[in-house]
């Protein structure tokens, strides 16, 4: 439609501003993005550290000691502490924020409000942390 | 470069939208274009409110219809067109439903109406209070998946072309890059709309400022019933922002500073405390704020900074019937006055709204001059006559934007020669080049056009508001001689040829002073009083001189030729106005 | 003596700068005015050079949008009391070309609009329907909140995806293709997904909910696209595992 209309002799001189390089500090919600944005790195190396883990199974109780010992030194250990913040923005930005608003839940022909499935699915997340923790503490 | 259509329309509203798709669908090998001086979406039609008025229950009829539209018009209506627009009405209401428009429903699944003023049925369809912004957007984004039409956004058209009696094309300039072009077509559709900004205080939004009125009269066609300005009783003050007559419609009460229900008093009917069609507060809009002015007249009206208001109370319909009805008189009060209307009395006042009159055309939206077509409220079939009943201009965009769009097509089709410039039409094209550079450039003057249009929003206002007198015209046509004059050597600072509005705001004030002083004119010379046209000096309706449309044409001088073609009777012969009894 | 508030306006003038500046004005502090009745201030008795786009002032139109104090605001509902004591930074939305002061272009999504495919799809060619399509209440509930788009591009300016990549179809276009998917009498939702669902679509949003928060009419643009992902998901699951008859 409109394209078709030939600017290109009249064209006005657009000002086009450039984006700084810290434009995601100004705004909360624009570092969070970044931020969840990060956190695909640390889920990702929790991957590998789950491979190395099985791998170091595999291989036999000496080779698992070595791994936990590695896992337990510093450098590793605050690592997987850094990760885990990561990990749990993550999944908390996508289970209580996303979620609610892509899921559509209806009790008795009314759409829930979005607060309403994010509790929800926060409930779901706690009973399903304590079986596990059952599991293994049990 | 050349740029040419079969069919040009002027304006991207309701009207519009609606002829550019009737081309589109009539047929297939017109090249159709729409030149828009804002995007389409953000036309005045978004505004509308209220609904749109068509009959589809059985227990309603296209006759009861058309007499509630011709007494509410005090019979200056012509019934032809009335005929045409309430048989023709439903369809096209329908249509929109099949194009997406989000009615509201009933439960169980058909299409809702609510009454609405001086109707005397159920027939008014409705989207919450969001009607014309639905209607508008409908329309839109239904007319993007027709390709071929083509659309100038954002150029405003400063001309029309006419060639041997005929229109040619337009002259428009790109405001986004100042650059001033020919756009040449076989048919020109006016769809510009009304002209509420030669107001101080009106619903209309900024960019309703006459263009079309302006353009059709400068190029030969005749404006009909200019003198008929309509004000809607409720707006809010300050801003003029609309709260819609379906809060009435819904059940909401005019209470005067004593708590009174003063419509009583007005020969409107008694108050009741459920709403009665017809009556009271779903009384027509002219008689409506006629009252407001005689309880300002008894003292019985509050002060405000902004002038004297009376108060709806919505209070008793409470918060579920606001919300699922009225949503957007709820949004605006909090936002604009800082009260909930759920609690508290919203301040209202009658404010200008809509223009009865418009371009001379007749029912199939051709006017006089060949080429030429208008609809929507730039244009007067006329089926509104002295007053138009709220909910009828949507419906009254949409069958004859339809009409004026397929006249369009027909007559582009069957229109003899190609669109080859004459040289006499380039020599227009030039001259108002010319004229615009002028005005771009060599523009010192004393002072700034601002100045002139508060002062003729002011002299309209105090000369031809609601009531008008043969002095009080007389003094306002004087006082607008004088701003033509200061007009003409008012001052541009902006000499920049990209989005220049100071330029726009000065060719948009050339057009309303225009329309301001046929307005004038016109209601100097209609010697009575019928529908928003209250002459206090001239109290009664007179059907012996003036049951006749006022046709204004413009004389090879520049000055005014008013002649009275009687108007167009059917079936409906005058009566009394009843409401209430 | 009135009270008064100073105005911080871009000003752009492409003819003479090659970038913005800022220009102060000072005006009245009325508690009725809202920004723009400030910029209107300015235009008729300070300055006739300003440039601004409006018309409704009443939030409907969408033509005011503008970043005031740095947040996509419409202007004609953004009170200057509400920014009291000032100044007040009055900019042009983000992320879109700035043409001049304060006007920006948005032919980019005026472009994009038609991809969409926004209106009413029936799937076949059938004869003009005698009455309206039937519609319950709760069927019109269901769509109704994105069609309250009034194209203010509010959401756009805040939209970081849409400022680092202009492909990025953008909040407002993907609500109103929900908009016309969730309406009970359409049946073009499979005409819009190739679009909704390429990399520029749905999967580029990574759910900021900026767009949702400045909307000023409560579309809730970040809902509709986070909901379009789940359809989308559930579509390219079902056409990965069911035979094609199943689907």
């Amino acid at each position: 439609m409109s394209e078709k209309i030939e600017y290109t002799p009249f064209h006005p001189r657009w000002y086009r501003p450039h984006i700084p390089v810290f434009w995601w500090l100004r705004r909360r919600s624009y570092l969070l993005f970044v931020l969840r944005e990060l956190s695909s790195v640390f889920v990702a190396w929790f991957v590998v550290f789950l491979l190395l883990l099985v791998n170091a199974v595999a291989q036999g109780p000496d080779d698992y000691r070595r791994f936990l010992d590695w896992s337990a030194g510093p450098g590793v250990l605050s690592l997987n502490v850094i990760a885990l913040c990561f990990i749990v923005l993550h999944a908390v930005t996508w289970l209580f924020m996303l979620a609610p608003h892509a899921m559509v839940v209806r009790l008795r022909g009314k759409r829930l409000p979005a607060a309403v499935v994010g509790a929800g699915n926060l409930v779901a997340w706690v009973l399903a942390s304590a079986l596990v923790a059952s599991l293994i503490l049990g | 470069m050349t740029l040419s259509h079969d069919v040009l329309i002027v304006g991207g509203g309701g009207a519009g939208l609606r002829a550019a798709i009737a081309v589109a669908e009539d047929d297939a090998r017109l090249s159709v274009a729409i030149v828009s001086k804002v995007y389409p979406m953000r036309s005045h039609t978004v505004s509308a409110e209220g609904g749109a008025a068509a009959v589809i229950r059985p227990d309603d009829s296209l006759d009861e219809h058309a007499y509630d539209t011709i007494s509410g018009g005090d019979w200056l209506c012509a019934q032809d067109a009335v005929e045409v627009f309430v048989k023709e009405a439903p369809g096209e209401l329908l249509r929109l439903e099949h194009w997406g428009c989000p009615w509201s429903r009933e439960p169980d699944g058909r299409v809702a109406v609510r009454p609405f003023g001086g109707m005397k049925k159920m027939r008014t369809w409705y989207a919450a209070d969001r009607t014309g912004f639905h209607l508008l957007h409908t329309l839109f984004q239904t007319a993007l998946q027709y390709e071929r039409i083509a659309r100038y956004d954002e150029w405003y058209v400063m001309k029309l072309l006419v060639d041997d009696g005929r229109v040619v094309g337009v002259v428009a300039v790109e405001l986004m890059s100042g650059r001033i072009e020919a756009i040449t077509a076989k048919a020109v559709i006016l769809c510009t709309g009304g002209c509420g900004q030669i107001y101080p205080f009106t619903t209309n939004a900024a960019i309703k400022t006459g263009d079309g009125l302006g353009l059709a009269y400068r190029a030969g066609a005749p404006l009909k019933d200019m003198e008929f300005v309509q004000y809607h009783p409720t707006g809010l003050p300050f801003t003029g922002i609309l709260v819609t007559e379906a809060a009435r419609a819904e059940g909401g009460w005019l209470i005067n500073k004593d708590g009174y229900r003063y419509l009583q008093d007005y020969d409107l009917g008694t108050p009741s405390p459920k709403p009665v069609l017809r009556s009271m507060e779903l009384g027509p809009r002219d008689r409506l704020s006629q009252a407001f002015v005689k309880e300002i007249e008894k003292g019985r009206t509050l002060d405000t900074p902004y002038g004297p208001v009376v108060h709806l109370d919505l209070r008793h319909l409470g918060e579920t019937v606001i919300d699922a009805r009225l949503p957007f008189v709820r949004e605006l009060c909090r936002s604009y006055e800082n009260i909930d209307p759920v609690h508290e009395l919203i301040p209202v006042r009658p404010v200008v709204h809509y223009m009865m009159g418009g371009v001379h055309t007749d029912i199939h939206g051709a006017t006089p001059l060949e080429g030429l077509f208008a609809a929507g409220e730039a244009a007067c079939v006329s089926i509104n006559g002295a007053n138009r009943l709220g909910s009828n201009s949507l419906p009254e965009l949409l069958v004859f934007g339809a009409r004026a769009g397929r006249a369009a097509a027909s007559f582009a089709s069957g229109a003899q020669g190609g669109t080859a410039v004459r040289p006499a039409v380039q020599a227009q094209v030039e001259d108002e080049r010319r004229r615009l550079e002028r005005d771009l450039f060599h523009r010192d003057g004393k002072e700034p056009i601002s100045a002139i249009r508060e002062e003729m929003r002011a002299t309209m206002e105090e000369g031809a508001g609601i009531y008008r007198s043969g002095d009080s015209l007389a003094k306002a046509a004087d006082r607008l001689s004088v701003l033509q004059e200061r007009f003409r050597s008012a001052r541009l600072e902006d000499r920049s040829r990209t989005f220049n509005t100071e330029l726009l705001a000065a060719l948009e004030l050339s057009f309303m002073l225009d329309v301001a002083e046929i307005i004038v004119h016109c209601a100097l010379l209609r010697e009575e009083s019928r529908g928003a046209h209250q002459r206090v000096d001239f109290p009664a309706r007179d059907d012996h001189r003036f049951l006749a449309n006022s046709l204004v044409h413009r004389d090879a001088d520049g000055s005014q030729r008013v002649e009275y073609p009687p108007v167009t009777i059917t079936r409906w012969p005058p009566g009394e106005r009843v409401y209430g009894r | 003596m009135t009270d008064r508030i100073t105005l911080r306006v871009t000003r752009y003038r492409p003819e003479s700068e090659t970038e913005p500046t800022a220009q102060e004005y000072e005006i009245p502090l009325r508690k009725e005015w809202a920004i723009l009745d400030g910029l209107n201030h300015i235009k008729d008795h300070l300055d006739g050079t300003l440039s601004y786009r409006w018309s409704c002032r009443m939030g409907v139109c969408g033509s005011c949008g503008m970043t005031v104090n740095g947040e996509p605001k419409l202007t004609c509902a953004t009170f200057l009391e509400d920014y009291a004591p000032g100044p007040i930074r009055v900019e042009p939305l983000s992320n879109f070309p700035v043409v001049r002061d304060l006007v920006v272009d948005i032919g980019d999504f005026m472009r994009k609009l038609p991809q969409i495919k926004p209106w009413l799809i029936r799937s076949e060619q059938e004869p003009p329907a005698e009455n309206e399509y039937p519609q319950l209440p709760a069927e019109r509930e269901e769509y109704e909140r994105f069609s309250m788009c009034i194209n203010c591009m509010l959401c756009y300016a805040a939209c970081p995806v849409y400022g680092l990549d202009q492909e990025f179809l953008g909040p407002a276009a993907i609500a109103l293709a929900q908009r016309y998917n969730l309406d009970s009498r359409d049946q073009g939702a499979s005409e819009r997904m190739d679009v909704l669902s390429a990399a520029e679509g749905i999967w580029a949003c990574t759910f900021v909910g900026e767009c949702s928060a400045v909307c000023p009419k409560d579309v809730d643009p970040a809902g509709a696209i986070q909901r379009y992902k789940f359809t989308a998901a559930m579509e390219s699951l079902k056409t990965l595992l069911l035979p094609r008859g199943a689907r």
